[in-house]
């Protein structure tokens, strides 16, 4: 509307007196969960009351100390093995947080590099790279991911190349997308005129203006990535145990579900925390970036 | 003897039309169709025309973003068409540069200002961080922006400002054409005159010739030198400024300033009648035979729907290509 | 002299938003008579577009309100009708034109419909009585062959022709107000030039008032009779046109007007207003102007100047003219 077209370029000038940052619900319980995530994470040996591998047999199927029968001295009770409930699903966040990191890394990178270099030269290559793209999107992951699992066996770095494998897929979609709306932009004609090289200008120019929404999509990832090798974990494709991971923890707990609840329960929280929290951080990002985007 | 810094000769550019699967070529969008035209060193060029007139188009392949169907650009004296990339990228782009029309989107977001006004010498030149930041700061003066601004982003500058580093930025490597794409029309009124003198100004510093693309005539007259007059793809009238506001020859021409002139609504007995154009431009995929101004042109005569009229001189440094001037 | 129209008194309309109330219009006086054509010159932001949306009450709600005055339609006063009752008059009784053709018509319709739409909303005619009403609007309009066009779709037609057919939606119910918004900056200046005298024709058969908001001088020098000046929410000066170019009295309507470039005659100079326009949300306490008035006296700091009548049809706000 041309009235409000008018006063966005006034608003500019004025200093922000919205609701501080931190006081916004959609992004500090996000934050907190996260945060709490890579605590648990990093300081796992400090935080976790008890070594998450070992058995005792004696403390078999303890529920949670709310419950009949349970005691503080094991929190959320302990499994089958008589493991620690609370200490595996700290240790398991080590897991969650490695492994979402790093395949988010490893897509984003070759998502990125695809999209970019797809959309900005186009022609051949473009065609041929998101022919590629397609198959890639087109195969259901999680099969893939058994697959690799299955010829390369269960192992921390098989769940990491087998997720990624079609990760980056997403990514070059998305990118190629925004690379093509700023391929015609203004500034990047001007660059032309200059007389940059295509690769500086793929480089400065296109590369931090699809910043944005790749940081959305990133974030949006975490969750999907979690759940991705919580699914491989439960189907017995993931990182094998002793190790506790989220995935395997549910996967444990599925037989004894309406006895001993709480071995499939808790982790399948952290795991519905996490991910919510990965997709509620995402939106709130992307609002928050998006108005400054409209500038172009 | 006019110094000529740059001539277009016969200029054409066609874009093909396809269709279907196979991408068969069914017609020719003849956008740009036979321009000559001479830029003088240290002097102003206008092309005025209307949306689908081609002038952008010819603006554009002066800055080689578009690859010429045929005909020279001879730059102090030599066909550049023939170059390589090589020696464009040494020796014609940094000698012309471009300030485009909208200031909102031709500059990077993501850059400060003092990158975006550094990155021709970055490109081009193997000056050091130092010197380039020395030339930004001096290019800030000339075009009257504060020094102390100079780590802002574009965002936080208006339009009038960032047309400004725009045009700093186009002066970087002190070239001697620079391309103009209708610098002020996207500017608020009282800042276009800002701008426009700032131009000039600039033109006298550096001896800087402009070619200026432009749908206001106003604006064509209180900055060029000389001005062509487009029609769908080619120049129907073409002179030096004065004598062409002053006389003007072909019926388009006088169309566009009664179309552009400020009359009031006592002044409807002035030379200059109201003349009100039937139709609209026709399709530059099919234009009309003969002169292609002829189904719009109330003076138009027989030969003018058969014959396609050749530019002809009238008095000094005028042309037009038109038959009643045969 | 013709019937009173529109009698616009001390409008204020204000945005309410996060960063604190914006009063975009600020006491906004003017009139227009039947078959007069008054135009609202000025820069971007300042408020001669909120004032129209603020006539037809088509501000973006809940942020946009007007907060006072009296906008009086034939002897109503349009600011205290309901929002059903308001309804009734846009439209059919006041109708408006925005700039840009393109998204003002819906690509999905064939334009023959999107006139229907207006006429059937409007008039309560029976279907088959719909058809001629388009008809006769798209003739009104002079699009050529009427009855031919009325399958095509907005994407089929040129920009002038749009403008057109969004012209003949707007007159499809014979409106006695139009409000035309920058109709015809995004025109040729040929195809603006017939456009304007399409539209001075129209209001010679229909005895339209209009109200014509523009930047651009040479379009109001054609097409209006009388002109007000805004500047930073105010308006300024209100003169009729030919007074507004020979004998401007506001420093701002001068500066404005020798800092266009002129076809009739070689500029050496240009005069150029030092400055910009003030930020809406961080006024001057006096004149709005003053920062760039090359004649600002020390009054004009402190206090607004009050609006003076220089003569019958000729007001200006400027301490220097009191």
């Amino acid at each position: 509307m041309a009235a409000i077209r008018d006063f966005t370029i006034d608003n500019k000038s004025l200093r922000k007196k919205s609701r501080p940052v931190i006081l916004q619900p959609n992004f500090i319980i996000p934050v907190v969960i996260l945060t709490l995530l890579v605590i648990c994470a990093i300081f796992a040996p400090l935080l976790a009351p008890y070594n998450p591998t070992v058995n005792s047999l004696k403390d078999r199927l303890l529920p949670p100390f709310f419950a009949h029968g349970g005691s503080t001295a094991h929190f959320l009770g302990t499994d089958g093995f008589g493991r620690d409930i609370l200490s595996r699903v700290i240790y398991g966040a080590r897991i969650s947080l490695s492994v979402s990191m790093l395949v988010i890394l490893i897509t984003a990178s070759i998502g990125t590099i695809v999209g970019i270099f797809s959309g900005y030269i186009g022609g051949r290559w473009d065609s041929f790279l998101m022919r590629v793209t397609d198959v890639s999107l087109a195969f259901p992951a999680i099969l893939i991911a058994l697959l690799m699992a299955v010829i390369l066996g269960p192992s921390f770095w098989t769940v990491v190349i087998a997720i990624s494998l079609l990760g980056w897929a997403p990514y070059a979609r998305l990118i190629r997308g925004e690379t093509l709306r700023l391929r015609q932009a203004d500034f990047v004609t001007q660059a032309r005129i200059i007389g940059t090289s295509p690769l500086r200008i793929m480089g400065v120019h296109i590369f931090p203006n699809v910043v944005n929404p790749l940081i959305v999509l990133a974030t949006m990832q975490v969750g999907l990535v979690i759940l991705t090798e919580a699914a491989l974990s439960y189907l017995g494709a993931g990182i094998p145990p002793p190790t506790a991971s989220w995935g395997q923890m549910v996967s444990d707990g599925r037989n004894v579900i309406d006895t001993a609840w709480w071995i499939s329960f808790f982790p399948g929280i952290a795991i519905g925390l996490v991910v919510l929290s990965g997709n509620f951080l995402g939106d709130w990002i992307r609002d928050k970036l998006d108005p400054r985007l409209r500038q172009l | 003897m006019a110094d000529i810094l740059l001539e277009g000769r016969d200029l054409v550019k066609h874009y093909p039309v396809t269709k279907g699967l196979l991408q068969r070529i069914v017609g020719w969008v003849r956008a740009v169709d036979g321009v000559s035209f001479t830029i003088e060193r240290g002097k102003t060029m206008s092309l005025v025309g209307e949306s689908g007139a081609g002038k952008t188009t010819t603006a554009r392949a002066v800055l080689l973003q578009e690859t010429l169907t045929s005909g020279s650009i001879i730059f102090e004296g030599t066909d550049i068409t023939k170059w390589s990339m090589a020696q464009l990228k040494t020796g014609y782009r940094p000698r012309v540069q471009a300030v485009q029309q909208n200031p909102w989107s031709s500059m990077n977001p993501r850059m400060r200002i003092r990158d975006v006004i550094a990155e021709p010498l970055v490109v081009n030149t193997k000056q050091t961080k130092q010197q380039n930041r020395e030339r930004v700061l001096e290019l800030l003066d000339q075009v009257g922006i504060a020094r102390e601004n100079i780590n802002r982003y574009p965002h936080e500058f208006s339009g009038g400002q960032r047309q400004r580093i725009a045009v700093a930025r186009a002066l970087a490597l002190k070239p001697s054409l620079v391309v103009l794409d209708e610098p002020v029309s996207a500017l608020d009124v009282s800042i276009r005159a800002q701008i426009m003198n700032l131009l000039k100004d600039l033109q006298v510093k550096h001896n800087l010739s402009y070619l200026v693309i432009a749908h206001n005539l106003a604006t064509v007259r209180y900055m060029s030198h000389a001005v062509a007059i487009m029609y769908l793809g080619q120049i129907v009238e073409y002179g030096e400024t004065e004598e062409l506001f002053k006389n003007p020859l072909h019926p388009y021409t006088k169309a566009l300033i009664s179309a552009s002139m400020l009359t009031l609504p006592e002044d409807e007995d002035q030379e200059l009648k109201q003349i009100i154009l039937t139709g609209e431009m026709p399709s530059p995929l099919n234009p009309p035979l003969g002169c292609r101004f002829h189904t719009r042109c109330s003076e138009a005569g027989n030969t003018c729907a058969e014959e396609v009229p050749e530019l002809h001189t009238v008095g000094t440094q005028h042309w037009v290509k038109c038959h009643h001037y045969d | 002299m013709s019937e009173l129209l529109l009698k616009v008194e001390d409008l204020q309309t204000a945005f309410f938003t996060r960063q604190g109330v914006i009063k975009a219009v600020d006491g906004v006086s003017f009139h227009v008579r039947d078959g007069e054509t008054v135009g609202i010159v000025g820069e971007s932001g300042c408020g001669k577009t909120v004032t129209g949306l603020s006539i037809l009450r088509l501000l973006p709600e809940p942020a946009g309100r007007i907060i006072g005055g009296k906008i009086i339609f034939q002897g109503v006063n349009l600011v205290e009708l309901s929002k059903n009752h308001m309804r009734a008059y846009r439209g059919k009784m006041i109708s408006m034109i925005l700039q840009d053709p393109m998204t003002s018509l819906n690509p999905v319709f064939p334009i023959g419909d999107q006139i229907a739409e207006s006429v059937r909303l409007h008039q309560g005619l029976p279907d088959d009585m719909i058809q001629p009403e388009v008809i006769s609007a798209l003739r009104l309009l002079k699009i050529p062959a009427p009855e031919m066009r009325l399958n095509d779709y907005p994407f089929q037609l040129s920009g002038g022709m749009r403008q057109r057919v969004v012209g003949a939606i707007a007159m499809s119910c014979h409106p006695r107000l139009l409000i035309a918004d920058e109709p015809t900056t995004a025109l040729d200046a040929t195809i603006q030039a017939q456009y304007i005298a399409l539209f001075k024709d129209i209001q010679q058969k229909t005895n339209v008032g209009i109200i014509f908001i523009t930047h651009d001088f040479g379009v109001v020098a054609k097409m209006c009779h009388r002109v007000c000046v805004m500047y930073a929410g105010k308006i300024v000066e209100t003169a009729p046109t030919s007074v507004i170019f020979k004998a401007p009295r506001h420093p701002y309507t001068v500066a404005l007007i020798n800092s266009v470039p002129r076809l009739d005659r070689k500029d050496e100079r240009l005069y150029s207003i030092e400055g910009q326009p003030p930020s809406m949300a961080n006024l001057p306490p006096g004149c709005r102007f003053c920062p760039r008035c090359s004649a600002a006296q020390d009054i004009c700091r402190k206090q607004q100047p009050p609006e003076v009548k220089i003569s019958d049809d000729h007001s200006v706000s400027c301490w220097r003219i009191s």
